[in-house]
C-alpha cells in the first residue's frame, strides 16, 4: 500500500524531480540529528584546520606561576593542567590529532577493506574463501582487545596505532562490499557491459563499486567516530600517543590523580572527545535514515 | 536443529584454530626478545641463550608452532615472566571478578536498555522519545575510561557515596569462597547473619558496572527501539489491535516478543565485547579482574600471560556468540521446527 | 433510516498529514450495509478502501491520520464518539476483521490455537484449555483438516489457504459476529484456494447470518459473493448499486474500465481480455473539486475538469456521479 502509492507519488513529481545528490542533501537538511552532527563536525574540522589561529596559548608552554588553574584564570578559561599549560589550547590542537587520526584510520580501513571486498566478492573461489575464514578469525576478536594486541605488537605509539585501529576497522567494509559485488555482479546491466566487452577492473571499480557507496559513506562516517574514541582509549592506555603530545586521551590519562582537587583538568578532554564523536555518530546516523530507504520511516 | 548446533559448534573448531595461530605469530614475530624481558637488562649473552634453549626459542618457527598447538589445548599456557606462576592459575583467580562485573553490567544494560527502547517505540516522536535516544547516542558516543573517572569525581570523592576502586572493603577480612564476591558475601550473610560483606561488596560493583553497562545500554536501547517499531508496523499487531485485544496486551505481549528477537543478538553480542571492554574499566577501578591483568601483562611485556589473556578472552567471545545464535534459533520457533 | 441498517459510513472524510504533503484518501464516503448481507468495495489499489475499513474499526493510525468529516453509525450508534474502551467493545466483539496477507497477519511466534484463544479470552470468561478447545472448534468449523493438530502449529507451518481460514476463524472468535470486514482477503492466495475461501465465507454467513464488507480490486470476486456494491475511485464512491445493477447497468466509465479488464469472463466477450485501464490513479494530495477519473476518461469534457459531478439516481440502490455516463440500454435501444 505505501509501496504503490510512493511510486505513484514519484509519478507525480518527475517534472521537477532535482538531481539524486541535492535530493539526497535537502533530505538530510531536514534531518535535525544530522544537522547537529554537521555544525559539530564542522566545528571541530575548523578548529583543527586553523588551529594556531584560534587557540589562545602554546599547547606545550608551562605557566608554572598558574599551574592547576581553574577555568577563567587570568585568560585561561579552560584552565590549566598540572604543568601550567593551557587546556583549551591543548584541546584544539588534540581536536586536529583526532580528527587526523580518525580520518587515516578509517581511511586505511575503508581503503584496504574495499580493495579486498571487491576483489573477493567478484573473483570468488579459493582466494574469496581464504579471506572470508581471515575476516571470521579477525572478527572472534573483541575489537578493543584487537587493536590492543596489533598495538602491542607493533610498538605504542600514534601511527600505530591508528594502524591497529584500521586493521580492526578492515572487516567490516570487506563484508559489506563483498555482499554488494556478490548481489549485483549477476545482474543484467553488468553482464550487459560484460558483453560489450568491459574488463574485469573497470566492472569492479567503475560499475559494482559505485552501488555500494551509500552503506561505505555511513559505515566510514560511524568508523571516524569510533576510532577517534579507540585512539583515546589506546592513548589512556599508554599504548597511542606518548607525553607531551595534547591528545585528547592521553590528557585524561593523566589526569587521574586530580580527580579529587581539579575537576576541570578531568573534565574537559573527556568532554571534547565525546563531543566529537556524538557528532560523528549523529551525522552517520542521519546519513543512514537518508541513504538507506530501508530503515527509513 | 540439533544439526544446526552440531554445525556452529564444528564451525568453531577452525575459528578458534586461526585465533591460536594469529596470537601465536604475532608474538613470535613482536619486536622484542622474551629472554632479555625476563633476566632484565643485566643479563649476559650466554644467561640468555640458556633461557632461549630452556623456552624452546631456538627450535624453528614451525616446531615451536606445533608444541604451542600442543600445550595451548592442553591449557598449559605455562608460567608468567612477571611472577613466575603458572598463568591458568592467575586466569582462574581474575576471570570471575570480570565475569561477575560483566554480569552485573549486563542485567543493568539488557532491563534499562529494553524498557528504555520500548518506552520510546511506544511514544513515538515525543519528548521522552527524543530524549531517551539523543541519551542513548551520547552513550554509544562516550569515552568509558573518561566516564569512569567522573563517575568516581562525582560519586566516591564527591558525595562519598561509593568506594574508588576495589571490590571489598580491606578492613573486612574478606575470604573468598567462589571468586564471586556477591555470591560469596549472600552466602555469609545467610551462614553468620552478617549483612556488611554484601553491602560493601555492592557498594563496590556499582560505579563500575555503571561505567562499564553504558554502551550495552544504549546499543540495547537503541535495537529494541528500532524492533519495537517495526513491528508495531506489522500486520499482525494490527490483527490484534482488530480482535480487541488491550493495547497494553498487544505491546507487551504479541509485540515484545517479535521484537526481541533481534534484541536477544545484541545483548549476546555486548556480553562479549564486554569482557574486552572491561580492560579500561577494571583499570581505572582498580577491579582485579581478567583485563587489568591482560593489560599489566602488555605493558611488562608478559608473553606468555598475553597470549593465554587474549586466548581466553577470545574463546569467550566467540562462544558466548555461538550460544546467542543458538539460543535464538531456540526461542524462533521458525528455526526451531526447521 | 432503514431498521436493519448495521453499518452506515455517511459523508466520511479521512486525511493523512504526511511530510510530503496532506493526502486526502477519502473524501465524503456513503455506504450502508444491512445485517446479513454482503457489501463489496471495489476500486484499484490505492483508493482508499482500506483506510475506510480502518476508520470503522479505529485502527487508522493517528497521527498521520484524521477523520475531518462524517459519521459511523454500527447499531445506531456512532462510533467515531467511542472511547477506547468502547472501540474494544466493537473490535473483535460485533465487527471481526480478516486482512490480506495471510503470511503477515498471524503472529509468527504464537501457535495458531493460541492465537484464536486468545481472542476468546479477551471477551469471555474462560480457562486457557477452554478457550484452546474452542479455537479447535472453530479451526473446523472453517475446514481446516486434522484441527488439534494445526492449533498447535505456527503460522509458518501452514499454507496460505489454511493460513487465511486460521484468520477467519480468528474473526469468528467474537461473541456476537455482525460484521466481518474482508480486506482483500483472496488477493494474496492463487485462483482455487481464492474460490474455497470465498465459498467458505459465503457458507458462514449463511450459517452465522452476519453481515460482510468485502473489500476487493476484483470485479471477478464481486460477482461470485456480493449483494451489493460500491465502486470507489480516488476516495470517492463512483457508482453504487446492487450486484445485477451495477454489472449489466453500469454508468460509470470507471466501473466499465474495471469490468472490462476481468480476464475472459465469459459475460464480458465483448471486450478484449485485460485491457487494463490507462494512466493512473492521480496524487491524493492535490485534488480539487474536479472528477479525480477525469485524467483516464475516455468520455471527458470541459465541465469534468471543474465540478465533482452531481449524484444521479436510477433505483432505490443504484446511483452514480459523472456528468456523461455510459447508457448501455440507451446505446441498445439507439441501435434498434
Ligand atoms: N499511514 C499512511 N500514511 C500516509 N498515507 C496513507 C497511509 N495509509 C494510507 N495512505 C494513503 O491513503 C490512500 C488510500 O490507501 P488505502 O485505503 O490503503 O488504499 P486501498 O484502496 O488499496 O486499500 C493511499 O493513497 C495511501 O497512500
Ligand atoms: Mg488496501
Amino acid at each position: 500500500m505505501t509501496a504503490d502509492s510512493s511510486e505513484r507519488q514519484n509519478n507525480n513529481e518527475t517534472i521537477q524531480e532535482p538531481s539524486p545528490l541535492r535530493e539526497t542533501w535537502l533530505r538530510l537538511l531536514k534531518n535535525k540529528a544530522a544537522v547537529a552532527g554537521l555544525i559539530i563536525i564542522t566545528l571541530f574540522l575548523l578548529l583543527a584546520i586553523f588551529a594556531p589561529l584560534v587557540s589562545p596559548h602554546d599547547p606545550i608552554a608551562q605557566d608554572i606561576e598558574f599551574r592547576k588553574s581553574p577555568p577563567f584564570t587570568r585568560g585561561y578559561i579552560l584552565g590549566t593542567d598540572e604543568l601550567g599549560r593551557d587546556i583549551l589550547s591543548r584541546l584544539i590542537y588534540g581536536a586536529r590529532l583526532s580528527m587526523t587520526i580518525g580520518v587515516i584510520s578509517v581511511g586505511i580501513a575503508m581503503i584496504g577493506g574495499v580493495a579486498v571486498g571487491t576483489i573477493s566478492g567478484y573473483y570468488g573461489g579459493w582466494f574469496d574463501k581464504i579471506v572470508m575464514r581471515i575476516i571470521d578469525i579477525m572478527l572472534a576478536f573483541p575489537y578493543v582487545l584487537l587493536t590492543i594486541v596489533i598495538v602491542a605488537v607493533l610498538g605504542p605509539n600514534l601511527t600505530n596505532a591508528m594502524i591497529a585501529i584500521g586493521i580492526s576497522q578492515m572487516p567490516r567494509y570487506v563484508r559489506l562490499v563483498r555482499a554488494s559485488v556478490l548481489a549485483e555482479k549477476e545482474s543484467d546491466y553488468i553482464l550487459a557491459e560484460r558483453s560489450i566487452g568491459t574488463g574485469d577492473f573497470e566492472l569492479m571499480f567503475g560499475s559494482i563499486l559505485p552501488n555500494s557507496l551509500a552503506p561505505i559513506i555511513v559505515q566510514s562516517t560511524l568508523g571516524v567516530g569510533e576510532a577517534i574514541l579507540s585512539s583515546a582509549a589506546l592513548s589512556f592506555l599508554g599504548l597511542g600517543a606518548q607525553p607531551p603530545i595534547p591528545e585528547w586521551g592521553l590528557m585524561i590519562a593523566s589526569s587521574r590523580e586530580f580527580v579529587t582537587n581539579a575537576w576541570w583538568i578531568v573534565t574537559f578532554p573527556g568532554l571534547a572527545t565525546l563531543l566529537a564523536v556524538l557528532g560523528f555518530n549523529l551525522f552517520g546516523d542521519g546519513l543512514r535514515d537518508v541513504l538507506d530507504p530501508r530503515l527509513k520511516e | 536443529m540439533a544439526r544446526y548446533i552440531l554445525q556452529r559448534l564444528l564451525l568453531l573448531i577452525p575459528t578458534l584454530l586461526g585465533v591460536l595461530t594469529i596470537v601465536f605469530f604475532m608474538t613470535a614475530l613482536s619486536p622484542g626478545d622474551p629472554a632479555r624481558v625476563m633476566l632484565g637488562e643485566r643479563a649476559n649473552a650466554q644467561q640468555l641463550e640458556q633461557l632461549r634453549e630452556d623456552l624452546g626459542l631456538n627450535k624453528p618457527l614451525g616446531e615451536q608452532y606445533l608444541i604451542y598447538l600442543k600445550r595451548t589445548l592442553r591449557l598449559d599456557f605455562g608460567r608468567s615472566i612477571r611472577t613466575g606462576r603458572s598463568v591458568m592459575e592467575e586466569i582462574r583467580e581474575h576471570f570471575p571478578a570480570t565475569i561477575e562485573l560483566a554480569l552485573v553490567s549486563m542485567f543493568l544494560a539488557t532491563f534499562f536498555g529494553i524498557v528504555i527502547g520500548v518506552l520510546s517505540a511506544v511514544k513515538q516522536n515525543t519528548w521522552l522519545d527524543y530524549s531517551a535516544m539523543i541519551g542513548a547516542l551520547t552513550g554509544v558516543s562516550m569515552p568509558v575510561f573518561w566516564l569512569g573517572l567522573v563517575l568516581i569525581m562525582i560519586f566516591s570523592v564527591g558525595l562519598g557515596w561509593f568506594p574508588t576502586g576495589g571490590r571489598m572493603e580491606v578492613r573486612l577480612f574478606f575470604e573468598p569462597i567462589t571468586r564471586f564476591y556477591l555470591l560469596d558475601s549472600l552466602i555469609i550473610l545467610i551462614r553468620d547473619g552478617d549483612p556488611a560483606y554484601l553491602k560493601s561488596s555492592l557498594q563496590h560493583i556499582i560505579l563500575p558496572a555503571v561505567a562499564l553497562g553504558t554502551i550495552p545500554i544504549a546499543i540495547i536501547a537503541r535495537t529494541t527501539r528500532s524492533s519495537m517499531l517495526e513491528t508495531l508496523r506489522q500486520d499482525y499487531v494490527k490483527t490484534a489491535r482488530a480482535a480487541g485485544i488491550h493495547e497494553r496486551r498487544v505491546i507487551f505481549r504479541y509485540a515484545l516478543k517479535n521484537a526481541l528477537l533481534p534484541v536477544v543478538t545484541v545483548i549476546g553480542l555486548q556480553f562479549g565485547l564486554l569482557l574486552a571492554g572491561a580492560i579500561l574499566t577494571e583499570t581505572i577501578f582498580a577491579w582485579p579482574g581478567i583485563g587489568r591483568w591482560i593489560y599489566s601483562a602488555i605493558t611488562a611485556r608478559d608473553y606468555p600471560a598475553v597470549q593465554a589473556g587474549v586466548i581466553i578472552v577470545s574463546a569467550f567471545f566467540v562462544g558466548i556468540n555461538v550460544v546467542v545464535d543458538i539460543l535464538y534459533s531456540v526461542i524462533n520457533p521458525k528455526i526451531r521446527l526447521r | 433510516m432503514n431498521e436493519n441498517v448495521l453499518l452506515s459510513i455517511e459523508n466520511l472524510h479521512v486525511s493523512f498529514y504526511t511530510l510530503r504533503g496532506v493526502v486526502r484518501a477519502v473524501r465524503g464516503l456513503n455506504l450502508q450495509i444491512r445485517t446479513g448481507e454482503t457489501v463489496a468495495l471495489v476500486g484499484e489499489s490505492g483508493c482508499g478502501k482500506s483506510v475506510s475499513a480502518h476508520a470503522v474499526t479505529g485502527l487508522l493510525p493517528v497521527p498521520p491520520a484524521k477523520i475531518e468529516e462524517g459519521k459511523i453509525f454500527f447499531d445506531g450508534q456512532d462510533v467515531l464518539q467511542f472511547n477506547e474502551k468502547q472501540m474494544r467493545g466493537l473490535r473483535g466483539v460485533r465487527v471481526g476483521m480478516i486482512f490480506q496477507e495471510p503470511m503477515t497477519s498471524l503472529n509468527p511466534v504464537f501457535k495458531i490455537g493460541d492465537q484464536i484463544a486468545d481472542v476468546f479470552r479477551v471477551h469471555h470468561r474462560i480457562g486457557k484449555q477452554k478457550a484452546f478447545q474452542m479455537a479447535v472448534d472453530l479451526l473446523d468449523k472453517v475446514k481446516i483438516p486434522e484441527p488439534e493438530r494445526r492449533a498447535r502449529e505456527y503460522p509458518f507451518q501452514l499454507s496460505g489457504g489454511m493460513r487465511q481460514r486460521a484468520m477467519i476463524a480468528m474473526a469468528l472468535a467474537s461473541p456476537k459476529p455482525g460484521l466481518i470486514i474482508a480486506d482483500e482477503p483472496t488477493t494474496a492466495l492463487d485462483v482455487t484456494i481464492q474460490a474455497q475461501i470465498l465459498h467458505l465465507l459465503k457458507e458462514l454467513q449463511k450459517d452465522i447470518g452476519v453481515a460482510v464488507l468485502l473489500i476487493t480490486h476484483d470485479m471477478g470476486v464481486v460477482a461470485q459473493v456480493a449483494d451489493r456494491a460500491t465502486v470507489m475511485y480516488a476516495g470517492r464512491a463512483v457508482e453504487q448499486g446492487t450486484v445485477e445493477e451495477v454489472f449489466s447497468d453500469y454508468r460509470h466509465p470507471y466501473t466499465h474500465g474495471l469490468l472490462h479488464s476481468l480476464p475472459g469472463n465469459p459475460e464480458y466477450r465483448g471486450a478484449k481480455r485485460l485491457i487494463a485501464i490507462p494512466g493512473t490513479v492521480p496524487d491524493l494530495r492535490s485534488l480539487g473539486n474536479e472528477c479525480p477519473f477525469a485524467n483516464r476518461c475516455s468520455h471527458v469534457k470541459d465541465r469534468c475538469w471543474h465540478e465533482f459531478p452531481e449524484e444521479t439516481t436510477l433505483t432505490a440502490e443504484h446511483r452514480f456521479w459523472c456528468w456523461y455516463p455510459t447508457n448501455l440500454k440507451a446505446e441498445d435501444a439507439h441501435e434498434r
